[in-house]
């Protein structure tokens, strides 16, 4: 049994540990503010993907299971919290009704469907967002890997399930605001969600639950289950022969990332805004998988790193030039692909493993 | 309305009966006084006359320009006012010079309007233009006056235009229905109607289900049962053929992907690009030819199909060789890198023509649509149907006959005896994945004419097309037609009661539960390949 925190989980985690502390002093504290409002958001933004690319790592670089539907438990977690926060709106709303959203007034909806009932507390929105997206995951996978639908087929099921529910929720018979989604919120807990102070809490909870997540995806993962997991990853029907069950595990995995994958979203709503149907289109979904595969698959620390940066150079590159954003992210689909297949992580490691013959554990199970 | 009125006058000299004439003269007298019913009284018995005379003075009645000089009692059709009042002698058609307040309009109302239509109608009954006589007698069906029996029965009397008299027969039944004569007479007219197409059955039958003649209620009602249930046929019928539609489009989207996908098994993430492309081509096509040759416009799309082809082709052998070829074996790494190819692609088009919608013309031969019974087919989407299964049955040739095809299948089932066997395996990789993309640069050259030419355009296949490889059989390229069609009809059968989006929902769940049940698809290929 390898340590929980090894070396690279514990650089990544004193890294973390420090823009946290550091971002907040800056934006807050300092003299002249160093650290502009919106970078506190917008990192906060990144450790939500981060936390994203965690749970996708989990099952596709422990699992072999690559889903292309992750996009949608993150969007579902996103909308659970959406659903609490224009609950919170309350009469600010531009209709000024009590209960009803603004969208529903429009709509010229009566009364509240059942399934906006208890949204209106936070604790049942916080729980919701891990229980819709895993209960979901639950369903599907119970399904798929109960009739063993594997590789590319689940990931192109995975792929349409996402996009079943980016019609659905496009809709506005759906009662979750159609197009424009849910917006416009106010506050969270009673905290204007404009003020600086919110913003920074709200990017220390993200990074709480991105340290949080990666270690225990780093405690699945080293346990015995999560061995079980590689040797169904890398050799699915032996594993089932030597007596193992494997849909039982897969399921597990499948439904804690799920799960994994909701709390970022819930985190991300609040961050960013706004959730909309967009969030559940396949592209989203697969640019998760590149993330991933950049930062290294079945690293964990790799998957994080890899949406934070990727995530960035989209900001800066939309920014700068929009037209060549595209380009960029096509080409780094390919040329990690081809010339990455163990991720950067797994390239810079194997590099120092090479200058230094007397390896870490890090790299041999990097090469598992 | 002048030059109707004097072709009117035209047929006066020659019908009018001194008789008729008389009392024709006596009619027109009384028309301006007493009450509106009395006017409609006036009215329908001017009509009833049968003098062609009466349609000038009903048209100006009709459109309230009809009015009376007190002075001498001429009837005057008086238009505009002010000073540009000008008067015209509704019998005559000549010219007359009116002075302001020197007339009295003749008043009508909504009733008298109607009975002023009606009455229209049956004079027209009497036109020399047998165009026109059909159309009045179109209209005496559809607002039936009992009052114009008489006028009808003339006509018919007078018609020796076999289509005109079909019609004067159809409209005296409905005016017999509408008024009070004997039962039998007025069930034998609901039989009549009931050989009318079936809309026209309705409309006309529908009130009388509530007849108080229960033998005339009941037979109406039948009527109209069975035109029903001819409709609901029809509908039924027009469901299929846009089902037919919608998987024709579908087929031409998957077969390609049948091919890459299906008997490579390589996923190409990138395959909708493809045929946007093809789509894109197309546009090219069109413009040089608007600019350089218009006269060939109708040939646009014959000539672009055989470019898109090979562009398409050419653009997957470039990828099959650049990319594709380092990660056989790894469908996964396939999948993301050809999304990458999606995306240059896709951006790529969206820089060099924008990324608005582009314009791509129906040639004369796609545009406009035919009828069969009740069921409408538009032309683009005919030829669209014909386009994809010709498409479907020379790549089957290819495949089956062609030695190309025999390499092709030699290669996806047993790789290492195919190359024992002096084959080439990599050539054929090539030739097979550009096979695929050119068929996709195909398929993109129909939905050009369907759909909008932008840089999304294959974004909206992908995931439909694969659902249809898919459910086929992966492998099995006639699973990929069978898939297609029925997939379409469905989704048809299903968008009238569940809408558009909701039925599109309805068919993925329905497929994602259908791989669950039969993970290999609808027609799996069995034996040993299946593990491969």
């Amino acid at each position: 049994m390898t340590r929980l925190i090894d070396r690279r989980m514990g650089i990544f985690l004193t890294g973390l540990f420090i823009l946290t502390v550091a971002l907040p002093i800056g934006n807050l504290w300092m003299e002249g503010k160093p650290v502009p409002s919106y970078a506190v958001s917008l990192m906060g933004k990144y450790l939500c993907y981060a936390l994203l690319a965690v749970a996708l790592d989990l099952v596709w670089g422990y699992c072999g299971i690559l889903s292309l539907g992750h996009g949608a438990f993150f969007a579902l977690g996103g909308y659970a919290m959406g659903m609490h926060l224009m609950r919170e709106i309350g009469t600010r709303g531009s209709y000024a009704n009590a209960t009803l959203p603004d969208f529903m007034v429009f709509l010229g909806w009566q009364e509240l469907p059942w399934f906006w009932h208890g949204f209106d507390m936070f604790w049942f929105a916080a729980l919701m967002a891990m229980v819709v997206p895993g209960l979901l995951a639950f369903v599907f996978g119970w399904f798929a890997f109960r009739s063993r639908v594997t590789g590319v087929y689940l990931s192109i099921i995975t792929q349409a399930l996402t996009y079943a529910l980016m019609l659905a929720f496009f809709r506005n018979e759906m009662g979750f605001g159609g197009n424009n989604g849910l917006t416009d919120f106010k506050d969270i807990l009673g905290f204007p969600l404009q003020s600086d102070r919110t913003r920074v809490g709200l990017m220390v909870a993200s990074a709480l639950a991105l340290a949080g997540g990666l270690l225990l995806a780093r405690w699945v993962t080293r346990s015995r289950l999560g061995q079980v997991l590689v040797c169904v990853r890398d050799a699915e029907s032996r594993t089932r022969f030597l007596g193992y069950r494997v849909e039982h595990y897969k399921l597990f995995i499948f439904t804690l990332s799920a799960m994994m994958a909701g709390v970022a979203g819930a985190l991300y709503t609040p961050q960013v805004g706004i959730i909309n149907p967009g969030e559940f289109s396949p592209a989203n979904s697969i640019e998760i998988v590149i993330w991933v595969a950049l930062g290294g698959r079945g690293t964990l620390v790799g998957a994080a790193l890899g949406a934070i940066l990727v995530a960035f150079a989209k900001t800066l590159l939309t920014g700068w030039m929009p037209e060549f954003w595209l380009f960029a992210l096509g080409a780094l689909f390919i040329l990690v692909t081809i010339a990455l297949p163990k991720g950067a992580l797994g390239a810079i490691e194997g590099g120092l493993g090479r200058l230094r013959p007397r390896s870490t554990t890090a790299t041999k199970e990097a090469r598992a | 309305m002048f030059l109707r009125a004097l072709t009117f006058m035209l047929g006066l000299w020659v019908s009018a009966l001194p008789l008729a004439a008389q009392s024709f003269d006596d009619l027109l007298t009384r028309l301006p006084q007493g009450s509106f019913s009395d006017r409609a009284t006036v009215v329908s018995a001017l009509a009833a006359t049968g003098d062609l005379r009466a349609a000038a003075v009903l048209d100006a009645l009709g459109a309230g320009e009809l009015h009376v000089r007190p002075s001498d009692g001429a009837l005057l059709r008086v238009t505009g006012r002010g000073t540009n009042l000008r008067g015209t002698d509704v019998l005559t058609g000549d010219a007359v010079e009116v002075a302001p307040r020197s007339t009295e309009a003749v008043r009508v109302n909504n009733s008298l309007r109607r009975t002023v239509r009606a009455a229209m109608g049956v004079l027209t009954l009497r036109d020399p233009d047998p165009m026109r006589r059909l159309n009045a007698a179109e209209a005496a069906f559809r607002a039936p006056d009992p009052e114009q029996l008489e006028a009808i029965d003339l006509a018919l009397d007078a018609e020796d235009d076999a289509r005109v008299r079909a019609a004067l027969i159809q409209a005296r039944a409905t005016t017999i229905l509408r008024g009070d004569a004997p039962v039998a007479e007025r069930v034998e007219a609901v039989e009549t109607i009931r050989e009318r197409s079936p809309r026209v059955v309705i409309a006309a039958l529908a009130p009388y289900r509530a007849d108080t003649q229960p033998e005339v209620a009941e037979a109406a009602a039948d009527a109209v049962a069975t035109a029903e249930r001819t409709l609901q046929l029809w509908s039924q019928a027009q469901n299929v053929w846009f089902g037919l539609s919608l998987g024709s489009v579908l087929l031409l989207a998957a077969v390609g992907l049948a091919i890459t996908f299906g008997v490579m098994g390589v996923i190409n993430m990138a395959h909708g690009e493809l045929v946007m492309l093809g789509a894109y081509t197309t546009f090219v096509v069109q413009n040089a030819i608007r600019v350089h040759a218009p006269h060939l416009f109708d040939w646009s799309l014959l000539i672009a199909a055989p470019l898109a082809f090979g562009f398409a082709g050419l653009v997957g052998v470039a990828i099959e060789r650049g990319i594709v070829r380092h990660l056989y074996g790894r469908p996964l790494e396939t999948l993301l890198a050809t999304w990458g190819v999606s995306l240059i692609l896709q951006q790529a088009v969206r820089s060099a023509f924008g990324p608005n919608n582009r314009e791509v013309g129906n040639p004369s031969w796609m545009s406009g649509a035919f009828e069969i019974g009740q069921l409408t087919i538009t032309w683009n989407r005919l030829w669209i149907v014909v386009f994809a299964l010709v498409v479907f049955a020379v790549l089957m040739f290819v495949m089956r006959r062609t030695p190309i095809g025999l390499q092709m299948r030699a290669v996806t089932q047993n790789r290492a005896m195919a190359g024992n066997m002096g084959i080439r395996t990599s050539w054929v990789d090539a030739m097979t994945f550009g096979l695929g993309a050119g068929i996709a640069g195909l398929a993109g050259v129909a939905l050009s004419q369907i759909d909008n030419v932008s840089p999304n355009l294959g974004q909206n296949y992908i995931v439909d097309s694969f659902m249809v490889v898919v459910f086929g059989g992966a492998g099995n390229i006639w699973g990929t037609l069978a898939a297609a069609f029925s997939l379409g009809i469905v989704n048809k059968f299903l968008e009238p009661y569940a809408g558009a989006v909701l039925a599109k929902i309805v068919i993925l769940v329905a497929i994602i539960l259908f791989i669950q049940k039969r993970p290999r698809g609808l027609f799996a290929v069995k034996g040993r390949a299946v593990e491969a």
